[in-house]
């Protein structure tokens, strides 16, 4: 479902992807772990269309990100640690909005169906600026999966919520990451981080360091190869 | 039909925002009405050279004021990212564009609306003829449609309140010179006809940088 090889992104002289390759197959869920500055975030919207490649090639169920149209954009949900909704619009209004923009048919049903989802039905029609940020943050992935994309990308979606709103965005995602949706995350929580996904993935210095399922791997082992990957960092 | 729906949802989504805050509208029509009563009393206004000063005034006050709105119009997009939430759309991003050119003038235009009975009241001169509205519109337009382009590219840089009139006004300077030109000669009696050539100006310049903005907002607003 996304296919980058040999991504390379400098801004201005400095690199911060040096020659990334991944491969994430349709319905597989993988954490991308690594230090401040080792392209998590770069390579992400790199993925979702929101920054360009210097140069390297990256595809969306087979389609070019760089050369198809905006069309494209509709295969990717993406929540990140800013929410990117109006603070001034109610949640329903903020779907509303987004649902045109996407043109999800049947908006007004879908909307309902996302808020209950989400745990916001009851709150629809305050406005943003009154919510928590747990509840920011559920409208967030609300707005991202309302079109229902095949491709789920969360850029350290667990910023700034506590553990209680932490373990209900955990369910969530469990519970989308359990379709076919593909989901590809990025964390610095490595627990919760291996804990969501199927593979984990640690990327330094703009590389990709290391590689693996995580049934095979234990939280206190993978923070050992964490540590011993990343190094210094 | 399609790009134009995507268009109106932006513009509905920033109305219906600007009805719940009433952040731009408020500033900009408070600082068009203070500017003109400054003006007022600044100026010694009398029936033989209003008609010289009025035309500088009534620019002065939409141009300043129109950058208020221009400038909260993008800051409120970036505030919470939600310009990239714009941006991750399935649409070409020239109707983002037109999205924010649509809600930008219509803001502007209700200051107008209110600005033109003020100074016809305050100045006592007849600012409401069809001549004078349409050349106020071409001008505005003009305006908003670069002050879109150059407030979506300046929400990116540091000094992003003072970096877009410096941005703006010096590209604007043709709008002003042709708006103050066909006012003021509206006020001294002429026809809209004898005022062609400036009505011609506005439109060309309105034409050209629609278009060229069109095309430039996806690199304006791409990383």
């Amino acid at each position: 479902m996304i296919h980058a090889s040999k991504l390379v992104k400098a801004f201005g002289r400095r690199p911060v992807l040096r020659g990334v390759d991944l491969d994430v197959p349709a319905g597989q869920s993988v954490a991308l772990f690594g230090p401040n500055g080792a392209g998590k975030t770069t390579l992400i919207r790199i993925i979702a269309g929101l920054s360009k490649l210097t140069s390297g090639r990256v595809q969306l169920g087979g389609q070019d990100v760089q050369k198809a149209g905006p069309g494209l954009r509709r295969y990717v949900g993406f929540v990140s640690h800013n929410p990117l909704v109006y603070d001034s619009l109610t949640a329903e209004e903020n779907l509303i909005f987004f649902g045109r923009m996407y043109e999800v048919p049947q908006l007004d049903a879908r909307i309902v169906q996302v808020l209950e989802q989400v745990g916001l039905a009851g709150r629809r029609k305050d406005v943003v600026r009154t919510y928590s940020r747990g509840m920011i943050q559920r409208l967030a992935i609300a707005r991202a999966i309302l079109h229902d994309p095949p491709i789920l990308l969360l850029d350290e979606p667990d910023t700034g919520l506590d553990q209680q709103a932490a373990d209900m965005l955990r369910s969530l995602l469990v519970e989308l990451g359990s379709s076919d949706r593909t989901v590809l995350l990025t964390t610095h929580n490595l627990e919760r981080g291996i804990e969501w996904a199927d593979r984990a993935l640690i990327l330094n210095g703009g590389r990709v360091r290391f590689d693996a399922a995580t049934q095979e791997l234990g939280s206190a082992e993978f923070r050992r190869i964490y540590t011993e990957t990343v190094g210094g960092s | 039909m399609s790009y134009l729906r995507k268009v109106m949802a932006i513009v509905w989504k920033d109305v219906r925002a600007e009805l719940r805050t009433k952040d731009i509208l408020s500033s900009m029509l408070v600082f068009a009405g203070l500017s003109v009563l400054i003006f007022q009393f600044a100026f010694d206004l009398r029936a033989d050279n209003v008609r010289l000063v009025l035309p500088g005034v009534l620019w002065i006050a939409i141009t300043f004021a129109g950058v208020l709105g221009l400038n909260r119009s993008f800051i409120l997009e970036q505030d919470r990212g939600s310009l990239e939430g714009l941006l991750l759309a399935p649409v070409d991003r020239s109707a983002i564009y037109f999205g924010k050119l649509i809600g930008n003038l219509l803001f502007i235009f209700i200051v107008e609306l209110l600005l033109l009975p003020l100074m016809t009241v305050l100045f006592n001169v007849w600012l409401l003829s069809p001549a004078l509205i349409l050349v106020l519109v071409l001008g505005t337009l003009g305006y908003a449609a670069v002050g879109t382009l150059f407030a979506a590219l300046s929400i990116n840089t540091r000094a992003r309140e003072v970096m877009l009139p410096i941005l703006l006004f010096p590209v604007m300077i043709p709008v002003f010179v042709a708006g103050v030109q066909a006012v003021s000669r509206l006020l001294d009696g002429d026809s809209l006809a004898d005022i062609m050539r400036w009505v011609q100006l506005l439109v060309a310049y309105d034409a050209i940088f629609i278009a060229a903005a069109m095309l430039l907002f996806d690199y304006v607003v791409e990383e």
